[in-house]
């Protein structure tokens, strides 16, 4: 498995950051290092395992449905770049 | 031409979960509040912080899927769906991928000839509304966080619609369901409920699916129905001209009525889902299933049969009595509280909640439940009516006044006099005086002039102030009109 100059600038974009083209190739790369080297993995046959998305083997973790406590507006928009109080402020998304 | 055409429509539905708190904190959902004030640091996606689902959207949402017929998943799982937008502050939306909670479902819709359809619903999954971005302002966009972390169900249908109008049918079937359960308020103009399509034509004879279009923002049920129109008209429309449908999602603008292509993300749908290592998985069990099956209502459906053959009352009577569950429990308690039960007393009922109650709550937009008008006084009004105690004219009045102080019909009835007069003899005398009064008006009934009975009861009603019983007022009127002595 290795991936491409073309997906590591995809991957970039979705994460919205922007590299030049010696970042690039580094990162491309380096990528296919981590690939290669999480590629042993698929030695071990796992026919029948059933994927797991959780290490903790529990199940059924809940609340109740009870009001608690928040935090105020002010706290809220305190670690911000950017506000308006009573808003966060951000860069302008659609025209 | 459209003939030839036929339509494929699926239907995603996002509902508003009615719970108090929000799905992974305990932040309160309350609606209306100050901006960026119902938030904590786990629905502000602050680092470190761990989510905890709230158990009564799981049991809203398995509700949900035993109304529509669903399977419900013994083990289900949380997944992350990564986008970037300014009103979802973790960067991902929890949501289900693999293993939703409720699948393979389906409702039934009820089409004009009165014959029934089902249509499939694919699955049912939990997952979690984002905030609100306001892009009033030149320069820069602002953004609420009071919405993130609300709990929603999406309900994805199967592509089973074959008009605009199924999809109507459908979306107002999953509309009656949820209110009925309780689990959301419905109200698609405040956003509780959305509703987005998938739409594709194809020549009728044709086995494969064509390329469709999603059709977003349409904001109440007419809209739905007019966006799915102009959609398939333009889709039709270019076929004919040759030309072909591109893959795409449109928001429909309600103003101009022209459902709008949104600038084209040609990696917006890459979402990169994965299992959320926050969330462990939910196991559901016989025993909860069982327990929650214990708590469903009787569901619209069957309500409406039910009405047709337990009261007698015409279809139509029975479908506006059971769109909203509050409106069907104020008639069935009014019925219960009647002294004389039958067939036109039930129609009775139905005649002043349809006519009367469902005027009053829409013109003011309360829930039947909010007004002075109690069960137990409109079943003493019916009943006042159908033992002829007061007129049905007279009734309208006292009505009004229950209306605004919520008192008992009887003690309206006896405070202004307004027992209807059927005495016959007390009646009698007084029609004579108005023949005496009017005899010019007497020569011309007897001369042919039938409609002049109406002057008659008119007068008659003046003296009486209404409270004249019209029947007995009419036969005696006729009885002596027609004896020429
Ligand atoms: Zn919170």
């Amino acid at each position: 498995m290795s991936v491409t100059i073309k997906e590591v600038e995809h991957i970039a974009k979705l994460a919205k950051l922007s590299f030049n083209k010696d970042e690039m190739d580094l990162f491309t790369k380096q990528l296919n290092e981590i690939l290669n080297y999480v590629e042993k993995l698929n030695k071990l046959d796992t026919t029948n395992v059933e994927p797991l998305s959780q290490v903790i083997e529990l199940a059924n973790v809940f609340r109740g449905d009870t009001v608690g406590k928040t935090i105020s507006t002010k706290e809220a928009l305190k670690n911000s770049p950017s506000q308006m109080e009573p808003y966060f402020k951000v860069p302008k998304v659609i025209n | 031409m459209e003939l030839k055409y036929e339509t494929i429509i699926g239907l995603e539905v996002h509902c508003q979960l009615l719970t108090k708190t929000k799905a992974f904190c305990s932040c309160p959902t309350t609606f209306g509040s100050l901006p960026n004030s119902n938030v904590c640091p786990i629905c502000l996606g602050m680092p470190g912080v761990l989510p905890v689902l709230n158990k009564q959207i799981v049991d809203f949402t398995i509700l949900m899927g035993l109304a529509t017929n669903c399977t419900i998943s013994n083990k289900s799982i949380f997944a992350r769906k990564n986008y970037f937008y300014p009103d979802l502050p973790k960067g991902y939306q929890i949501s289900q991928f693999e293993n939703p909670i409720c699948s393979k479902g389906f409702i039934e819709i009820e089409l004009e000839n009165n014959s029934t359809k089902i249509i499939g619903i694919t699955r049912i999954h939990m997952e979690e509304d984002a905030g609100k971005s306001i892009h009033d302002l030149d320069i820069d966009t602002l953004v609420d966080v009071n919405r993130c972390g609300v709990p929603l169900i999406e309900i994805v249908s199967e592509p089973e619609m074959r008009s605009s109008k199924e999809a109507f049918k459908y979306l107002s079937a999953i509309k009656q369901i949820v209110t009925y359960l309780g689990i959301c308020d419905g109200n698609m103009e405040e956003g509780s409920l959305r509703c987005d399509a998938n739409v594709s034509v194809r020549k009728i004879g044709e086995n494969n699916f064509r390329t469709k279009t999603e059709v977003k923002n349409m904001n109440s049920f007419r809209n739905v129905e007019r966006a799915l129109e102009f959609e398939i008209e333009r889709q039709i429309n270019l076929y004919e001209k040759g030309e072909s449908v591109i893959h795409q999602t449109l928001l429909w603008d309600a103003n101009k009525n022209v459902a709008i292509p949104m600038r084209s993300k040609e990696d917006a749908h890459d979402y990169r889902y994965f299992p959320d290592p926050d969330l462990v998985k939910v196991e559901v069990d016989e025993k909860w299933i069982n327990e929650i099956k214990k708590t469903i209502p009787e569901l619209p459906s069957k309500k409406l049969k039910r009405f047709i053959t337990e009261f007698s009352l015409p279809k139509y009577d029975s479908e506006v009595l059971t769109t909203e569950r509050d409106v069907a429990e104020y008639f069935e308690e009014t019925i219960k509280n009647l002294n004389l039960k039958n067939p036109e007393t039930f129609k009775l009922a139905s005649n002043w909640i349809m006519t009367e109650l469902l005027r009053v709550i829409k013109e003011e937009k309360v829930s039947i439940r909010l007004l002075k008008v109690l069960p137990i006084n409109l079943a003493e009004l019916i009943d006042a009516i159908s033992n002829g105690k007061i007129s049905g004219k007279i009734a309208k009045d006292i009505f009004a006044e229950m209306l605004l102080r919520g008192e008992k019909p009887d003690v309206i009835i006896n405070k202004k006099g307004l027992i209807q007069l059927s005495d016959e003899s007390e009646i009698e005398k007084i029609i004579t005086k108005i023949l005496d009064e009017n005899p010019e008006v007497v020569v011309k009934f007897r001369e042919g002039k039938k409609q002049l009975i109406g002057f008659f009861v008119g007068e008659v009603m003046k003296l009486t102030s209404g409270k004249a019983n019209p029947k007995i007022v009419n036969q005696i009127l006729l009885k002596k009109l027609n004896n020429a002595n």
